[in-house]
């Protein structure tokens, strides 16, 4: 297809309206920034002026303060209430409700959701993949990072790693689907792992049909994209380690299984919990890989991928919620030992 | 903090950036010329849609690429003698994002919406307009009741039908059926003979496939409507699309069963593909093609399947591949027919877009849309002279036909839970081995 500008026109011209409503609302707001804390500032020095020039008792500001503060914060507020506090409630209220969102039905979607024997599975399948990915991911990119730690190659090595996390998880998933495909014995091969098996004497098989297994081979691929992640985090944790430590363990003679187990792990363990919390998050909400490969097919499906069918393709709003809020409580604890440790560690 | 250094400096700069602001909003004026030849003799024809120059229309559809560049073109001379502005958008997520447009009041005008069942939810929720006088009249002098039905929710006509497809044909090559010596079968019987026959020559008789990505399943459940339509009737099949039957009766289950001795016997799939269970993980796009390389002799499949072939494979009685129609079981119960089609909708009663949707269910419209090309409608008013594909062609043929029984596709008719979810789905588990019992079992208890 030809790119035709005059044609694309419209296009351009939203472009730049996005582009000028941004640079006009933030500056704006840095406009405002300048100018309300100046007109205060100015204010208050005329009332010193003034109370020192009469000799009364300087005026009080904590309200003043306050009023200020919470100015610069009504943004913040505001877009957390209508982007996070309000559709968080409704998605909450709209899991009593039925399909249509117009009758309360008490806890009938969360009844459906523990008895119907597909979404038992679901709620099973996410619990393998938030078991395996963070614990696979985050042992494979702290091995990963400690053996090439001041390697010859390091550079090129966590590169090579690196690289999966450029890719989407949709680009990702079409490129393992490759990887699985399936052919009859009497035709050529076009997936590699068939083509390996047939070429061990092997028949082809349906990868992606058995469960378990295709469950597994899904979690493959998630964690191809995050060990390169974690071996990043992990990987500049190490470099931080203060080299005294790891020099004083030298002198007294540790062993590698020693030096890690005893001065790497515990230097990095901050890292650590942000690796396995992060992953541990993206993995709850993993959706673009099973829609992409089985489309939750043959007994792989999640919650947030079922969550979409059920609220957008079957227009059933209250089993839609009903999954959504199921899926943000998981998250919550994972979030509240997440904040507790930042707590720790700033304390600490 | 002191963003600016003075004020007067962050004053200038929030007053460039007001004016840049206004200038923009000054350059967007390119409203197209009004008509040029709006009295010209070839706009004669439109002149009962006249009146609303300059006025713009949305459509919504899930058509998109090639085939939305022909519907722009088809329409291309209703915009220049009307001045009506149709402004089509399609999307690969239609059926997703239609509700989220809808409910977030952003509807477009008017919507293709291939599924009843969907229009209808649509319906019910009050957000259509049904259609106007016009619209009404030239829907019905144009379409059969059995066609306009669809469309009816409550007794009220909400749409005319656009397109349409047929789904009971059976692809083939009449090359290789020479080369052979075999014969197109005209019933059942003989196609069942015909499958034995293929299969006693060394070769798996069909081929099929069902994955097509986030609606894998479909064409399996095609098989089962196209065969529950002719071990049942049409009238357990209304019976069957609208609940009134359960959904696990066992004249269901013995459909199932019927097109089961085809699709899951070893003997006779998976032509070029394997075994049985290499129906789900085929797409359908590529399900038919082993019959251009001989690997398989049958692939029952819409009309529609004739864009899947590969390059320079031709389509027609005499060529490459063509189809045949997939023969009753019992002759005496009249022709049936499986399909489907898109129908019309308004979401806005402004009268240019009652304008268009008049025009869209008008013989004019029709006939402009076919000389483009691959198009099939069940427009009574389309002439066949104009249907240039010869699949197309048939296709017109057998809509037109008087003994036709035209049936709409009964997954689209459910609810979206189960038309595009449980059926798809339990399609996919019955093709990889799960009896036909518990998976109607299955699709029965998840219709509420």
């Amino acid at each position: 297809m030809e790119f035709d500008f005059a044609e694309e026109q419209p296009k351009f011209l939203m472009l730049m309206y996005g582009l000028i409503a941004f640079v006009a609302v933030v500056g704006g707001l840095l406009l405002l920034l300048d100018v309300v804390p100046a007109w205060f500032a100015r204010r208050r020095e005329a009332q010193l002026v003034a109370a020192s020039a009469s000799g009364a008792p300087l005026p009080r500001r904590r309200q003043r303060e306050g009023f200020l503060a919470l100015f610069f914060l009504l943004p913040t507020l505001l877009l957390l209430v209508v982007g996070l506090v309000v559709p968080a409630i409704r998605t909450t209220l709209l899991s009593f409700m039925d399909k249509d969102s117009d009758q309360w039905v008490g806890l009938q979607n969360y009844g459906w959701m523990f008895s119907d024997g597909s979404i038992v599975r679901v709620l099973v399948n996410t619990l393998v993949w938030v078991l395996l990915v963070p614990l696979v991911a985050t042992t494979i990119g702290l091995l990963y990072a400690v053996m090439v730690d001041r390697a010859r190659f390091e550079a090129v090595a966590k590169s090579l790693i690196f690289m999966p996390m450029a890719i989407s998880f949709v680009g990702a998933s079409i490129i393992w689907k490759f990887v699985y495909a399936y052919r009859g014995d009497e035709q050529e091969q076009i997936g590699l792992l068939n083509q390996i098996v047939v070429s061990l004497g092997g028949e082809p098989k349906q990868w992606l049909l058995e469960s378990p297994l295709n469950t597994l081979l899904l979690i493959v691929i998630m964690v191809w994209i995050q060990a390169g992640f974690a071996m990043v985090v992990l990987s500049a944790a190490i470099k931080a380690i203060p080299a005294d430590i790891v020099e004083a363990a030298r002198l007294d003679g540790v062993t590698s299984w020693q030096m890690f187990w005893r001065i790497t792990l515990p230097s990095i363990r901050p890292a650590l919990i942000v690796v396995v919390v992060t992953i541990t998050i993206a993995t709850l909400k993993v959706f673009d890989i099973v829609r992409t490969s089985t489309n939750g097919n043959y007994d792989t499906s999640v919650i947030a991928n079922e969550m979409y069918n059920q609220a957008f393709r079957y227009g059933e709003n209250g089993q839609g919620s009903a999954l959504a809020v199921v899926l943000f409580i998981l998250v919550i604890p994972i979030v509240i030992y997440q904040i507790r440790n930042l707590r720790q560690q700033r304390e600490g | 903090m002191a963003v600016f250094a003075r004020p007067r400096q962050a004053f200038v700069i929030a007053g460039v950036l007001g004016l840049a602001l206004s200038a923009a909003a000054c350059g967007t004026g390119n409203d197209k010329g009004s008509s040029s030849n709006a009295d010209s003799a070839e706009c004669a024809a439109y002149d009962k849609y006249k009146g609303h120059d300059g006025k713009k229309v949305s459509i919504y559809s899930s058509i998109r690429d090639i085939e939305a560049d022909r519907l722009d073109q088809s329409w291309e001379q209703f915009e220049e003698c009307t001045g009506i502005d149709i402004d089509h958008e399609g999307s690969g997520e239609f059926e997703a994002q239609l509700p989220v447009r809808v409910d977030g009041g952003n509807a477009p005008d008017l919507a293709f919406i291939p599924q009843p069942g969907l229009l209808k939810r649509f319906a019910d929720a009050g957000k259509l307009k049904p259609v106007g006088a016009d619209t009404k009249a030239m829907a019905e002098q144009n379409y059969s009741p059995d066609w306009l039905k669809y469309s009816t929710v409550n007794g009220t006509l909400y749409g005319a039908p656009l397109g349409s497809n047929v789904k009971s044909f059976v692809w083939y090559s009449p090359k290789m059926f020479k080369e052979k010596g075999w014969t197109v079968p005209t019933t059942w019987d003989d196609l069942i003979k015909l499958s034995d026959t293929i299969a006693a020559s060394g070769i798996k008789p069909w081929c099929a496939g069902i994955e097509s990505g986030d609606a894998t399943g479909w064409p399996a459940t095609d098989w089962i409507e196209d065969v529950l339509l002719r071990t049942a009737g049409p009238e357990v099949y209304d019976q069957w699309t609208t609940h009134g039957i359960p959904f696990n009766d066992p004249k269901v289950a013995e459909a199932l069963d019927r097109a089961g001795s085809i699709l899951k016997n070893e003997k006779y799939v998976n032509g070029g593909f394997g075994g049985v269970k290499s129906l789900a993980t085929t797409s359908f796009q590529e399900a038919g093609v082993p019959i251009t390389t001989g690997k398989c002799a049958l692939h029952r499949q819409a009309s529609f399947y004739a864009n899947q072939w590969p390059e320079g494979t031709k389509v027609g009685e005499d060529g490459d591949v063509f189809a045949f129609y997939f023969p009753a079981i019992d002759p005496a119960k009249g022709k049936p027919v499986l399909g489907g089609g898109e129908f019309v909708a308004a979401f806005n009663d402004r009268p240019e877009v009652q304008a268009v949707q008049t025009y869209l269910a008008s013989g004019e419209y029709a006939n402009s849309r076919a000389k483009i090309g691959d198009w099939v409608s069940a427009n009574k008013q389309l002439d066949l002279a104009n249907v240039a594909n010869p699949i197309d062609k048939l296709s017109v043929q057998i809509l037109q036909d008087q003994s036709t029984v035209f049936r709409f596709d009964g997954s689209d008719l459910m609810p979206a839970a189960v038309g595009a979810g449980t059926f798809w789905k339990g399609m996919v588990d019955w093709v990889n081995g799960k009896d036909t019992a518990s998976v109607l079992q299955g699709i029965e208890s998840s219709w509420k």
